[in-house]
């Protein structure tokens, strides 16, 4: 959603005197002058998965085959849904450690109660996602109540969310999900069928190009300077392309599944919200500066307590996913590295940890960049422990180029 | 926003304040100050560091409440316990820190906690109002959707100053507006100001800066001590008399009565500050 960056005239009859669309290239000038000061936005992430595909494929050819992306993306699903929560805490310049727990804890509810409890399907799942939701709001309680760092609250979760995973687990310690069940074969078997992903595609854009010129007509009758329409339809033009050829070369293989379709559904969800609703607004506006945000009449309490509700939701959605994927909840659902990949996600993705910047699509972009290194270093047959050094590299690096943004933009006069 | 009551001329004050006093703990950071404010006039409140001025900008916000006092409001008697009350009642505040969002553009920052729009944000509604909004108080911006962070510190009060005037307020509170500017920026902002006046918002300036008060002040209330020390007309006083009733220098009837009753509370109040 961008807007045009220039001044509207300041007579009374602006739509008289409006100057023609702004063009491509002042919106190429604006984009160049935007990357100089520092705001680089999705373009590092982008730029650094262009490299990760490109050296894995040269070193292994089957990297990029249709069969191997398929499964990347299905790989990115129960992970992403997590760090899409993990999103929205650090918008809020708060943490949540213990998402990797609070997925277990849904895990064992769903396989508890599903299995051996044999409640109906609908609500084995409400229950582990109301176990999540309640944690969240106990957090924001916390939080808000005692005024206790989110990080310490968030530590002692992962500990006793992790217990009480335990617990419910019982005696077994591992519960299998029956295969024919409904959610496992939703996360392992169930695929978009070719057409209908072809009708998404163009669904897609229509919508995207239709609702921009839709909004580039009410700013001309508005007498504010409109987006260029040329570069409209040819972004529009890029994403058919683009939304084609990719669902044309997965569907080469098993093709789309519904369950990464869910997360992209989540991701578009979760941007919505942050882009187009006051909850979203006042979410970045309690990042950039809370005390503002409180004297600008945002309940600042309720800010909180919601952000952690909804992101401990699509933690325990994130290992309801998971669970069904490998048709099993056990004692190390969630566990290892779950947590700190998820945060790794959101971090490599382009939120910041300073509050404030980020977008949905962070959490899209970050672990499609971890599971491709992940799935990388698997077809080059090298073990975890050269996986979790490259991924720690990764963070890393992407920790700098947020940083030096930061102090570039500070330079340049921008946040 | 645009349907602007224009100056009216009777003497009807929008806001009195009478006998407030403000205590935190045993210091008296008020005492019995009175204050009227008229439409169409800009107020200035001067005095010394710790003569109650920021005190009685937090008292008229809301933020704190007076601990003794009536404040009438077009004659009725009110209270300002919250800043949602200040607010409801049509003052509105920009405090010196100016409490932006930084990273969010102007438009965000003008229509924060008060969003346009039924489901979604109505961002072309809300970038035209900006727009309409700015180009009445004839302000500089060079673009209404570039994070408030790249702006300079006069466009940093203009935004805070326009986003006190969503929802048309009748008294709009100034604190310290021109303190961290340049000369340059000092003059954006006065002018600024006198737009307001035209507007006939009723407007409080408090300062330090005896030539920005001079240069927009109608009427000028100077505290000393948490108490008045004289009510000037700006046309007919000089600069010194200012000085001198800041300074507790002058010999009129407010300030013996203040040096009578409080001469022994003098020393220790000036190394408060209020």
């Amino acid at each position: 959603m961008s807007t045009s960056d220039t001044q509207p005239p300041t007579n009374n009859t602006p739509a008289v005197e409006l100057p023609p669309a702004s063009g491509l290239a002042e919106s190429w000038a604006a984009f160049r002058s935007r990357v100089r000061g520092g705001d680089l936005g999705a373009i590092p992430v982008v730029v650094g998965l262009a490299l990760i595909w490109t050296i894995f494929q040269i070193l292994n050819p089957t990297f990029l085959s249709s069969a191997n992306l398929v499964n990347l993306a299905m790989q990115s699903a129960a992970l992403g849904t997590i760090a899409l929560g993990v999103v929205l805490v650090l918008l809020l310049a708060q943490i949540d450690l213990s998402v990797g727990s609070l997925s277990g804890l849904a895990a064992a509810i769903l396989a508890v109660t599903f299995t051996q409890l044999n409640w109906p399907l609908p609500f084995a799942i409400l229950a582990a996602l109301a176990a999540g939701a309640l944690f969240g709001w106990f957090y924001g309680f916390l939080l808000t109540r005692f005024g206790v760092p989110s990080f310490v609250i968030t530590l002692a979760g992962l500990l006793g969310v992790l217990g009480l995973q335990l617990w419910v687990l019982g005696k077994l310690g591992s519960i299998n999900i029956p295969f024919d069940s409904g959610i496992v074969q939703f996360a392992q078997l169930m695929f978009l069928p070719a057409w209908l992903s072809y009708v998404l595609a163009g669904l897609a854009t229509l919508a995207y190009v239709g609702t921009h010129l839709s909004l580039a007509n009410r700013r001309i009758r508005a007498g504010l300077l409109p987006e260029s329409r040329t570069a409209i339809l040819l972004r529009g033009a890029l994403m058919i392309v683009a939304l084609l050829f990719g669902a044309w070369y997965l569907n080469t293989d098993r093709g789309i599944g519904l369950m990464f379709l869910l997360f992209v559904v989540l991701v578009m969800a979760v941007n919505f919200a942050l882009k187009r609703t006051r909850w979203g607004r006042s979410i970045y506006a309690v990042g950039g500066n809370v005390e503002a945000a409180r004297r600008a009449g945002i309940r600042v309490d309720r800010v909180y307590i919601s952000v952690f509700v909804v992101s401990a939701t699509l933690a325990a959605l994130g290992g309801i996913l998971a669970a069904s994927r490998l048709a099993a909840a056990n004692q190390s659902s969630g566990g290892g590295d779950t947590n700190l990949t998820a945060i790794a996600a959101a971090v490599i993705g382009g939120a910041s940890l300073f509050g404030g910047r980020g977008s949905a699509w962070s959490a899209l972009l970050g672990i499609v960049v971890i599971q491709s290194i992940s799935s990388g270093l698997t077809l080059l047959s090298l073990d975890s422990s050269v996986r979790y050094m490259v991924t720690g590299a990764v963070l890393l690096l992407a920790v700098i180029i947020d940083s030096m943004s930061r102090r570039s933009r500070a330079l340049h006069g921008r946040f | 926003m645009t349907d602007v009551t224009p100056a009216t001329s009777d003497d009807e004050p929008i806001l009195s304040l009478r006998g407030i006093s403000k205590q935190f703990g045993a210091i008296e950071a008020l005492s019995d100050v009175s204050l009227d404010i008229y439409p169409g006039e800009v107020v200035a409140i001067v005095g010394d560091n710790g003569a109650g001025k920021s005190t009685l900008v937090k008292v008229l916000a809301g933020v704190h409440p007076a601990s003794s006092g009536t404040i009438s409001y077009r004659g009725d008697e009110v209270s300002l316990s919250n800043p949602t009350d200040a607010r409801d009642l049509g003052i509105a505040t920009v405090f010196q820190d100016l409490a932006l969002c930084d990273n969010l553009d102007v438009v965000s920052n003008l229509f924060l906690g008060r969003e346009l729009g039924t489901r979604a944000l109505d961002e072309v509604e809300m970038e035209q109002q900006t727009w309409a909004l700015l180009r009445q108080l004839s302000a500089k911006i060079p673009s209404v959707r570039t994070p408030v962070a790249g702006l300079s510190g006069g466009q940093r009060q203009t935004v805070a100053i326009a986003r006190s005037l969503i929802g048309n307020p009748s008294i709009v509170v100034l604190d310290e507006p021109t303190a961290a500017l340049g000369v340059a920026q000092t003059a954006e902002v006065l002018n600024l100001i006198e737009h307001l006046r035209e507007r006939g918002h009723g407007i409080v300036l408090v300062s330090h800066n005896m030539a920005d008060v001079q240069a927009v002040a109608d009427r000028v209330v100077v505290l000393r001590l948490g108490r008045n020390n004289g009510d000037f007309a700006v046309v007919d006083v000089t600069y010194e008399d200012i000085i001198a009733a800041i300074t507790g220098a002058t010999d009129n009837a407010v300030s013996r009565r203040a040096g009578l009753t409080g001469a022994t509370f003098t020393r220790i109040k000036e190394g408060l500050s209020s």
